[in-house]
């Protein structure tokens, strides 16, 4: 098998020998902070007070007397609830350190590592083989892990934020009850998301594809007692099904045509598909549809905006930084397959386009900040999607690392915020929504920090230099434009429409998405922050900066968020500047998508220096224009709290309501699941077939023998006196006359 | 020889079947039992002549066990009548489906 001469390879790999070989340890670690903090909140489970599913006591008596700010932080996520049991969980503190001690562990390691392979020069990838996980005929498949360019990127960024991310949960969720349990499915999200981007072949990785969906599933309905959080996490599992569908399918045409599963050896028999033929384009929609589901794409983005009902670092990490953007890297993993199918490539970039422009105007109206976060979510993945789709596959990658970053620091930001406006409403006994921006407003004079901060996200994520969302979305929108130049892209048709004016229309698109980022993002700050506070004169008095253990990420992420351009500063911009290395993303990713992207892209030429000025002004303008726009325009003097908010009507309510898709689904697919459920099968099937006449009919037959037998037993000795001698009779009569 | 002693116990046989079809009394109907076994202890006997000594070791055994079931059938009847002040086999019919 081609694996087997990889691995044979690997002995006089660049890497070996060195801290590589360590590599397994990097998922490892966070599995051991699952196991230990499982059992952690195994034992707490007798406990009783501890207990979530204990009869419940208002905690208010309790939550006075021993007043940390930060006490109640454990309802900070769960939209007005407050029927949680205040009881922090006796190995709280074992758990702060093991939880997220593994993660910066794993950091740590992956940095040497990293810095190993920054002095190698590796051209193939590291592949260290495990044992053979599935040997069956053809089929081969090892328990493998490689390390290259790409998954090294990845996993300095799950490690990395991840490990933020954890710091930040510890001030976040220390005093909730199933704390241990939180970390403990936090570490396994971690192991998995690490096997995701480890494996060095389809299944592996569709491993960490579905734990990742599991630790999803878990997380989002972490507040399992709350019906609504419990449904958010089956939703989410639900949706991904379809997707995962898609992806199992495309490894099986992917087996049944190549014979491989492993990515050297599908990277080296790609070729043998017909370019552009149908088989390769059925791989490249199946496929792209596990990353539909996973990434949240139209028609499977439904379930990432409920995916907000977990606690807001699981969104952080989960749905904005790390999970959701396991779709880009397949994709981006899957390069080669991808470059041979220009129509799969199209329609991943149109998807994106539809994808971005759509969230972002749900993104215009709603009041709950996560929501509009992760509506921005979407928009923000619905971008990298045109990234890998248009074949620039180093620039979807870019945006995700940037957006790793600026997401992250937001929904932390948001986090911070609920904390803040939860426990004011929680010290006061308040029921009004701590979530909504209605009931902000002026926070920044109490949190001057987290302000300072969200800005410098909100800057980023609208594109404005030199912040590091500008010059990842500007990358994406300037290949964009380039390819519908010319590429093979643009010379291809989608269902008869010439590539090149789907490309300018994507182009468009992205544009408009841009402005509407910058709206949204603007308005999110001015409702928030500024104008005249709404909390209610008794809570403002409570409003309060989070601990330094919170802040403290936020920090490091708005440090990231300022110079993670730097990572890939385009080649013009350093011209003008000259601020160090250009386009080392570009450089460090070139092994792995380079022959890929020079597929796509070619045919075209480069654009020239004033174009390229052209494009880059263009964004910025249009940044800056919805900046404007959205302090023009919106007065949060004018604001009312959320209890004396007017309906609101016309186009502002179909976005409110987020275009009725919900509505839809239901109509169109769940409800007819419920009636054919309810009538054929539980019914007629259920009751009819299977209870009817195979259960109560086999029963039926055995108490009609049993009658007949029981009718036999008169009790009378003459008649079983009678009855033996007529069978003697009967058989001596048979032998007889035999 | 043989066939006379074959046709008196065929004889007792039959009349100990009927005994225990037509009587209702359970002493009548242990009796006729009785008489049924006895008619089967005459076949052995007859046939013990012509092939050797084992139809005889039988009757002793048919008749040890008779007894012991006189014994114990006897019990029960007596214990029967104890309960219920009566032998009639026709009211005796609880055990039934």
């Amino acid at each position: 098998m081609l694996l087997q001469q990889v691995a044979a390879q690997a002995a006089s790999h660049p890497l070996s020998g060195t801290v590589a070989e360590w590599l397994w340890l990097l998922p490892v670690l966070p599995l051991a902070g699952f196991v230990a903090n499982g059992l952690l909140s195994l034992n707490s489970a007798r406990l009783g007070p501890s207990d979530p599913n204990a009869p419940h006591h208002h905690p208010h008596s309790l939550a006075a007397a021993d007043a940390p700010a930060i006490s109640h932080a454990e309802q900070a996520g769960a939209v007005g609830d407050d029927h949680h049991a205040v009881k922090r969980h006796r190995w709280a503190g074992l758990t702060s350190i093991i939880g997220p001690g593994v993660l910066v562990a794993s950091f740590l390691l992956a940095l040497s590592i990293f810095f190993a392979m920054k002095g190698a020069h590796m051209e193939t990838p590291f592949i260290q083989r495990y044992f053979s996980w599935m040997p069956a005929g053809d089929l081969q498949i090892d328990a493998a892990f490689q390390l290259d360019q790409l998954s090294m990127v990845m996993v300095l960024v799950i490690t990395g934020v991840g490990a933020l991310i954890h710091i930040f949960s510890i001030g976040y969720m220390r005093d909730d009850p199933g704390y241990p349990r939180y970390f403990a499915y936090l570490n396994l999200f971690v192991f998995f998301m690490l096997v995701l981007v480890l494996g060095a072949n389809y299944p592996v990785l569709f491993v960490g594809w579905e734990g990742v969906g599991l630790c999803s599933y878990l997380l989002i309905g972490y507040w399992f007692s709350e019906k609504a959080n419990a449904d958010a996490g089956k939703k989410a599992f639900i949706v991904n099904r379809i997707g995962d569908f898609g992806f199992l399918v495309a490894m099986f045409l992917l087996f049944a045509n190549l014979g491989v599963l492993d990515f050297a050896g599908v990277n080296a028999k790609a070729t043998e598909l017909q370019a552009g033929g149908a088989l390769v384009t059925a791989i490249c929609l199946f496929m792209f549809l596990g990353c539909a589901g996973k990434s949240a794409q139209i028609p499977l983005y439904v379930w990432l905006p409920d995916a907000m009902a977990g606690p807001t670092p699981v969104s952080a990490l989960i749905h904005a930084a790390t999970m959701v953007t396991a779709g880009v890297y397949l994709i981006a993993r899957s390069a080669v397959l991808f470059s041979l199918s220009p129509v799969a490539s199209l329609t991943v970039a149109i998807v994106g386009a539809v994808t971005a422009i759509f969230a972002a105007t749900i993104g215009l109206k709603q009041w709950d900040i996560k929501k509009v976060l992760a509506y921005s979510t979407v928009s923000q993945l619905g971008y990298m999607f045109i990234g890998v789709g248009v074949g620039a596959y180093v620039s979807g990658v870019f945006h995700l690392v940037t957006h790793a970053f600026f997401k992250a620091l937001l929904f932390l930001g948001a986090g911070s915020v609920i904390h803040a406006m939860h426990v004011a409403y929680h010290r006061t006994h308040s029921h009004d929504d701590a979530q909504d921006m209605r009931n902000m407003g002026g926070l920044r004079r109490f949190m001057p920090v987290t302000w300072v901060l969200m800005w410098i996200a909100t800057l980023a994520i609208s594109g404005i230099p030199p912040f590091a969302g500008f010059f990842s979305k500007d990358e994406i929108l300037g290949a964009t434009f380039s390819r519908a130049q010319g590429s093979t892209l643009a010379s291809a048709t989608w269902l008869g429409i010439p590539g090149s004016s789907l490309l300018y229309a994507i182009y468009a698109l992205g544009l408009i998405s841009a402005l509407l980022t910058a709206i949204y993002m603007t308005r999110l700050m001015l409702y928030t922050f500024h104008g005249p506070n709404r909390t209610g004169a008794t809570e403002e008095g409570y409003l309060h900066e989070a601990p330094w253990v919170m802040t403290g990420p936020l920090v490091v992420l708005g440090v990231l968020s300022l110079i993670g351009g730097w990572l890939n500063i385009p080649k013009i911009a350093n011209d003008l500047l000259g601020l160090g290395p250009s386009e080392s993303l570009h450089h460090w990713l070139e092994p792995v998508v380079g022959g890929a992207t020079a597929r796509i892209a070619a045919g075209g030429h480069h654009p020239t220096v004033t174009l390229e000025e052209i494009l880059i002004g263009a964004a910025i303008v249009i940044a800056i224009a919805g900046i404007a726009i959205a302090f023009a325009r919106l007065k949060p003097a004018r604001l009312v709290p959320k209890r004396e908010a007017r309906q609101e009507e016309g186009f502002e309510r179909v976005l409110l309501n987020k275009y009725f898709v919900d509505e839809g689904y239901d109509r169109a697919i769940v409800n007819p699941t419920y009636a054919i459920s309810r009538t054929v099968l539980w019914k007629g099937v259920d009751n009819g077939l299977i209870d009817g006449f195979l259960v109560n009919g086999s029963a039926a037959v055995a108490r009609g023998f049993g009658w007949v037998g029981s009718r036999l037993q008169t009790g009378s000795t003459g008649i079983y006196a009678w009855a033996v001698v007529v069978g003697v009779i009967a058989v001596l009569g048979a032998f007889t006359l035999r | 020889m043989l066939a006379e002693s074959l046709a008196i116990s065929a004889v007792l046989f039959t009349i100990g079947v009927v005994g225990v079809l037509v009587h209702r009394n359970a002493i009548i109907i242990f009796m006729c039992v009785e008489l049924m076994l006895t008619a089967v202890n005459l076949t052995f006997v007859a046939f013990s002549r012509f092939y050797g000594a084992t139809g005889q070791v039988f009757v002793v055994f048919v008749m040890t066990v008779s007894a012991a079931e006189a014994a114990v059938g006897l019990a029960i009847i007596i214990a029967i009548f104890r309960h219920r002040q009566t032998v009639n086999l026709s009211d005796i019919n609880l055990l039934k489906g």
